[in-house]
């Protein structure tokens, strides 16, 4: 990027500036695997255009990899898309979709704290690859919701053969949805956040 | 058919059972994990740096960056004459998240910037604040 120039560095468009009264944002994680829909699902709510945030990670590398011990570096490129859903004239949601393999999870463990919930998109045809992630979120106390993005080659299951796979507590909410439709997207965010009223109102640690 | 069963590494916790406080060390068995042995932002820009959350809200301070301002930190403060996410400034600036937090700790230190910090979830959540969001997404 030429900095040189930065009056050209295309910002926000004027639509899409927040208000000078914009005083605390608040932020939902929606992780899943590898094309279950997260982009799809931040895109259908958002107010801007989904955008992409990029993070950069040294591997160090000590044995992990099969470098036969060279001392390079190993560079991985993490980005995350994320959207934005302005809730008042002072707070703003926002929400990043974020992949779900197990080596990026120090990456979100640091920056994701502090999120209200999460939402996990699984896709039946890959189930299994929601399984570590759901482990994470519950051994750091972040509350989540289960929304299945119905692909139409998946498997269908009824939603309570999926909540014993998953192995869900019965209050964990569990509900199909296509986040392609903005509604459905809307849906999933509002269980999550009923999910969480009703964890406050019995005062248990979340 | 059924779905593929997953398998906890731990049982389930007891609803009496709190779970680690965000924060607080990790369980037994996490340690080992491979992901600890990644670096974020590539290890040379180990200067101080403020704490700053995707989501803190950065401000410019004045109306004009000042001419003293490098070429990165007036782009930053053309961009932060409205209040925009730490997340966003990366996203139009097409830099890595710990690049802009570098960037935006000498913007801070020299007061040219004002950081909003985010309201982040709390061990007994705000429940005004959750019905605050369910107003703001019924609305979408
Ligand atoms: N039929 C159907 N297709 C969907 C649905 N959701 C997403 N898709 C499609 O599935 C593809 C992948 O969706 P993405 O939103 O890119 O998934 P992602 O999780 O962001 O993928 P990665 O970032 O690559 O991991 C796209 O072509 C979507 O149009 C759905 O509910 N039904
Ligand atoms: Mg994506």
């Amino acid at each position: 990027m030429d900095f040189k120039d930065s009056d050209r560095i295309p910002g926000p468009r004027t639509e899409d500036r927040l208000p000078h009264t914009a005083e605390a944002a608040v932020k939902i994680v929606i992780v899943g695997g590898f094309g279950v829909g997260k982009t799809t699902m931040v895109g259908s709510v958002s107010e801007i255009r989904p955008l992409t945030t990029e993070e950069t990670m040294t591997q160090a590398g000590i044995g992990v990899d099969d470098d036969f011990g060279s001392a390079s570096k190993t560079a991985t490129t993490v980005a995350m898309d994320f959207g934005r859903i302005s809730i008042t004239d002072e707070l703003v949601l926002y929400l990043f979709g974020t992949p779900g393999q197990e080596r990026f999870w120090f990456l979100w463990n640091g920056l994701f704290e502090g999120a209200l919930g999460a939402v996990v998109l699984v896709d039946t045809r890959r189930l299994e690859v929601s399984f570590d992630v759901m482990g994470r979120l519950e051994e750091r106390g972040v509350p989540f919701v289960v929304a299945v993005n119905s692909f139409p080659d998946a498997p269908r299951y009824p939603l309570p053969e999926l909540r014993t796979a998953l192995d869900l507590p019965e209050e964990v909410p569990i509900l199909e949805c296509d986040v392609r439709r903005r509604a459905s997207s809307r849906d999933v965010l509002m269980t999550l956040m009923r999910f969480l009223h009703a964890l406050a109102l019995t005062g248990a640690p979340v | 058919m059924t779905p593929p069963q997953r398998r906890r590494r731990q049982p389930r916790p007891q609803p009496s059972a709190s779970p680690p406080a965000p924060g607080a060390p990790p369980p037994e068995g996490e340690k080992k994990n491979p992901e600890r042995l990644y670096v974020i932002g590539g290890g040379d820009a180990d200067g101080e740096r403020a704490e700053l959350d995707l989501v803190t809200l950065i401000v410019a301070r004045a109306d004009d960056p000042p001419a003293s301002a490098t070429p990165e930190q007036a782009a930053v403060l053309r961009l932060c004459s409205a209040p925009l996410s730490v997340a966003e400034l990366s996203a139009y600036l097409n830099l890595p998240f710990s690049v802009v937090t570098v960037l935006l700790t000498e913007l801070l230190t020299t007061g040219l910037v004002h950081a909003r910090a985010p309201i982040v979830r709390q061990k007994v959540a705000d429940r005004s604040l959750l019905e605050a969001v369910m107003h703001g997404l019924q609305r979408l």
